[in-house]
């Protein structure tokens, strides 16, 4: 292979040959070239990146023609993004003050990105999904269920009409890494069903007043 | 009495097969090194648990943290098309040099008039200029425009890339351009939504938010 030829592999060929060729070593110091292979090598290990960006997948709601007009969505918690981090929450539908329908207005809950915070209160809001999936990687554990089979279930159990649904709002003091933290931990938390809209004008009033506070 | 005589070891060692491998590892680290153009923005995304690895056909959007935005297309032919279209749409004329010269180039944040400029630059140059970022405004919607004109032109190559695969008997795996969008965690959230909102009134409602992997606590 890489073999240099030596002495007495030479020497067979030259056998017959009556004239002998001076006795040359053949053998080359190879140190510099394996001193540059090696240079070589580091550079290339310490320059290359292994890692590619790691993205995160999402889906934004189209325009809607109608602002004002309120989606329905059953189990919904509304989250909204302030400055310094933080977030305040409200669980089912927006009332403002004084409304037609006679119900009391909404008030705003503040929480933060700690563990007893979100993560507590997603884990709480979401309890029925959680409790699913865990039965459901349970089962997958114990190879009950095949793992295609699971992750039909799982998203499933999360786009049940029962399951939590978000909605993220941030205002413009809000800065995008509380938006992606915030989709993170849902994602942690199992939640399948979210969506980043639109503040509503009410809504903008109410977190201001709770920020100003 | 003999003396004992102790087998004679040659001290040098055959480094034939450490050699090999070092070599076999350094082409394989050239093979694999990708060329890294700098970045004209520092971009310091927020970390998520998400571990999906972003395609490689994306059109890029980065967002620096004043909310200025800069355009990237990863495929350099479409990158050329659509620097065509647009200078069709602006009046400007680009000679094949500088259309080569954009092609190598990673993303740009300056407005299509001062673009022949900047494609001048050379790298080190570059670096030093700071880059007014694409105009989002609606009555100057360049950013739009790019979005538009990258995503034709991305469906165009594909499309001539399926008929010459078709021509040849081969089978072609269609991999649909992504939008890919690289904010900085500190940008307002307004900004990011203003740089979507464009994408949505293009009917473009699916994005890649890049992050940094972070390692979740147990």
């Amino acid at each position: 292979m890489a073999e240099v030829n030596t002495g007495d592999g030479g020497g067979g060929h030259g056998k017959h040959d009556k004239k002998r060729a001076k006795k040359l070593s053949t053998r080359i110091d190879m140190t510099p070239m394996v001193d540059l292979a090696f240079l070589l090598l580091t550079f290339f290990v310490m320059t290359s990146t292994f890692n590619k960006a790691k993205t995160m997948e999402i889906n934004f709601p189209a325009d809607e023609p109608d602002k004002e007009k309120q989606q329905k969505v059953n189990n919904a918690l509304t989250f909204i993004m302030s400055k310094d981090n933080s977030i305040y929450y409200y669980y089912g539908e927006f009332f403002p003050a004084n409304n037609k329908n006679g119900k009391p207005a909404t008030e705003l809950t503040k929480t933060d990105f700690s563990k007893d915070g979100l993560h507590k209160l997603l884990l709480d809001k979401n309890k029925g999904t959680v409790e699913a999936i865990n039965k459901l990687s349970e089962q997958l554990k114990i190879r009950e269920i095949a793992d295609t089979t699971y992750k039909r279930l799982a998203v499933n159990a999360k786009g049940d009409k029962t399951a939590l649904t978000v909605l993220i709002k941030a205002d413009d003091k809000a800065v995008y890494k509380n938006v992606i933290d915030l989709i993170d931990e849902l994602n942690v938390c199992q939640v399948g069903k979210y969506a980043v809209v639109d503040m509503m004008p009410a809504e903008f009033e109410l977190v201001t007043a709770a920020g100003t506070k | 009495m003999p003396k004992i005589k102790m087998p004679k070891a040659n001290p040098s060692l055959d480094m034939t097969p450490m050699v090999d491998l070092a070599f076999l590892l350094v082409t394989f680290f050239m093979l694999t090194a990708s060329v890294r153009v700098s970045e004209p923005v520092v971009v310091d995304t927020p970390s998520s648990t998400s571990d999906k690895i972003l395609p490689d056909n994306v059109l890029l959007v980065s967002i620096d943290r004043f909310g200025k935005a800069f355009f990237n297309i990863s495929n350099p032919q479409v990158r050329i098309s659509t620097l065509d279209r647009m200078g069709e749409q602006h009046k400007i004329k680009f000679t094949d040099e500088e259309k080569k010269r954009f092609g190598a180039m990673t993303s740009i944040g300056v407005p299509i008039d001062k673009l022949k400029e900047y494609i001048k630059l050379d790298d080190s140059q570059r670096q030093k200029v700071k880059s007014p970022g694409i105009p989002v405004d609606s009555l100057d919607n360049q950013l739009g425009e790019w979005i538009q004109f990258g995503r034709i032109e991305a469906a165009k190559q594909a499309r001539g890339e399926k008929d010459k695969a078709e021509s040849l008997g081969r089978e072609f795996k269609y991999e649909p351009m992504r939008f890919a969008i690289k904010a900085d965690g500190a940008a307002s959230y307004i900004a990011v939504q203003d740089i979507i909102k464009i994408f949505t009134k293009k009917d473009i409602y699916r994005f890649n938010l890049i992050t940094n992997l972070e390692q979740p606590e147990e």
